[in-house]
């Protein structure tokens, strides 16, 4: 079982969400988060004076998925998520060793 | 053939009628002054402090609320408006002894005493709380309420009774050196604008002021906020009319051609200066317009009003922009630059516009201010700008220093950065997660 967490632009979330749908992925958590890696803020004025805003708001995608699903779903968040500019966001795989569904207490890769 | 007695019973009905019609607006203008306290004021405040600071920010507001109506029904109201010296008012009406519903012709002689008093509380409400914004999310609850209460009796009362009082030295009817104060340009602004310059200094910057940035949590509460200013102001100017005749029409008029011209000041000299046109320097714009037309409101023609208020924007935002960054201080709120100096710019172009056209202040063919001829009451409007200037810092020092000798008036740095509503009040402005 891998974890896949994708960083990526909230106004992609929407695509990814679709693209993820349609490869049969549905389980998944969505958290806002903030941060940069090479991009730019941008400038806010308060009070005549100018300052930068550079921790920019991004959403972040974490999923369990089997080990079979890894190509596909990479595949699937890359190409709906990409523009093409800086600041697309980035994919990160780790791999998980339990998971278990609260409800009936399944364990293993039925559980996902 | 009417007989003298159904005369007198129909004249007594009009008069019955004006002064009911009177009242009637009078108690509207009271709730409208009110209302730019909380929560106008409350909101356009706390939305320009971090969130940390908001309810902290908004009590600071709703304290004043609460504080000075028991001091004003006390002694405050007293201490303004009886018999007294030209610098202060006696103690006839302590505990609003002799205030009752009969008029009081030296002030209004169509609605009941306690209509003016009440009236004239939501102003003497409102004054402490403008301050407020100089010490923005570094002061503590406790110093904050004893050091703006005693303000209330210290400053604003004899500013009041200077100006507005019966036998006042600032008087317009009769004073030893007449100015013209429609609505508390002097009174209100300066006194409020002069002493947050003042508190900001003694207290210092806040920490990190001013390299990190602290930008406003929410200007949709401050924009909120500030368009209730602008139509409490209705009542705060066209109220001071104390009447609901044609003066109030004029001085609504020129309250709101005011606010306009200098939203659009501001908003310009922004969009030059930075290249955008951000919405805070809009409603500051407009806010600055309403504070210079206060004292002038009652006494000019619209069209001059338009252009106070257009100055008003521009020379606020100068002062906010430049002169703030030139010196130094951290006027959090902009109390000084927007209250302080469009208070004294709107009293002394009060000086230059007021006309007997509009309001024959001094007598029916008098001239009233430059325009009808009468130069020398720019130095008479100079003369109470500068008496409240004077007054509002020599007694602001003194209490702040009185206040901070006993129980210390700011937080500890610890308070500061956990913020005034979990160090002041034990509480969250937000709780999103509930």
């Amino acid at each position: 079982m891998l974890k896949i967490e994708a960083i990526i632009q909230p106004s992609k979330l929407d695509a990814v969400k679709d693209a993820l749908l349609e490869i049969g992925i549905e389980g998944m958590t969505i958290l806002e988060a903030r941060g940069h890696g090479r991009q730019k803020g941008h400038t806010e004025f308060y009070r005549g004076r100018e300052y930068t805003v550079d921790l920019l708001p991004k959403v972040k995608i974490e999923m369990v998925i089997l080990d079979e699903m890894k190509e596909k779903a990479i595949a699937a968040i890359g190409s709906a998520a990409r523009t093409g500019r800086i600041g697309d966001g980035k994919i990160f795989v780790s791999r998980i060793d339990e998971a278990i569904r609260i409800r009936n207490d399944e364990r293993g890769e039925t559980a996902l | 053939m009417s007989s003298p007695v159904d005369l007198k019973s129909l004249q007594d009905a009009v008069r019955s009628a004006q002064m009911n019609a009177d009242n009637a607006w009078m108690l509207v203008s009271a709730a409208l002054v009110l209302l730019m306290t909380g929560p106008g004021l409350a909101l356009f405040y706390g939305g320009l402090v971090r969130r940390k600071n908001i309810l902290g920010t908004m009590m600071q507001s709703f304290a004043m609320i609460g504080l000075v109506t028991i001091l004003w029904a006390i002694v405050g109201y007293s201490l303004a408006f009886a018999h007294g010296t030209s610098f202060i008012g006696g103690f006839e009406h302590v505990f609003l002894r002799g205030v009752g519903l009969a008029p009081n012709s030296d002030y209004a002689a169509t609605i009941p005493e306690q209509t003016y008093m009440v009236y004239q509380l939501m102003f003497a409400i409102i004054t402490p709380a403008l301050i407020t914004g100089a010490f923005a999310e570094r002061m503590k609850f406790s110093a904050m309420a004893v050091f703006l209460s005693l303000w209330s009796l210290i400053v604003y009362s004899p500013m009041a009774h200077m100006v507005w009082g019966v036998g006042g030295l600032l008087n317009a009817g009769g004073g030893h050196i007449p100015s013209l104060d429609f609505a508390g340009g002097t009174v209100v602004h300066i006194t409020s604008g002069v002493s947050a310059l003042v508190t900001a200094l003694y207290l210092g910057k806040r920490i990190g002021y001013p390299h990190t940035a602290m930008p406003p949590h929410s200007m949709v509460l401050s924009f909120i906020g500030a368009c209730l200013l602008w139509v409490g102001w209705f009542g705060f100017n066209a109220g001071s009319a104390l009447g609901s005749g044609p003066l109030a029409t004029s001085a609504f008029i020129n309250t709101h051609f005011a606010a306009a011209s200098a939203a659009l000041g501001w908003t310009i000299a922004e969009w030059i200066h930075n290249g955008k046109p951000t919405a805070l320097g809009a409603i500051s714009g407009a806010v600055a317009g309403l504070v210079a037309i206060t004292p002038a409101s009652g006494f000019v023609q619209p069209f001059p009003a338009l252009l106070i208020g257009l100055v008003a924007g521009v020379f606020c935002s100068f002062m906010v922009f430049k002169v703030k960054a030139w010196f130094g201080y951290d006027d959090s709120l902009d109390a000084f630059g927007v209250h302080g100096a469009g208070g004294t710019l709107g009293a002394l172009l009060t000086g230059l516009f007021a006309t007997r056209l509009i309001n024959p202040a001094f007598g029916p063919n008098v001239a009233t201010g430059a325009i009808d001829g009468h130069w020398g009451q720019l130095l008479n409007q100079a003369a109470g700008v500068a008496i409240a200037w004077g007054l509002s810092a020599i007694g602001t020092v003194i209490l702040l220093f009185l206040v901070d000798k006993t129980i210390g008036l700011r937080v500890s740095s610890e308070d500061e950065t956990a913020g005034l509503d979990l160090s002041q009040h034990g509480e969250e402005g937000y709780d999103l997660n509930s």
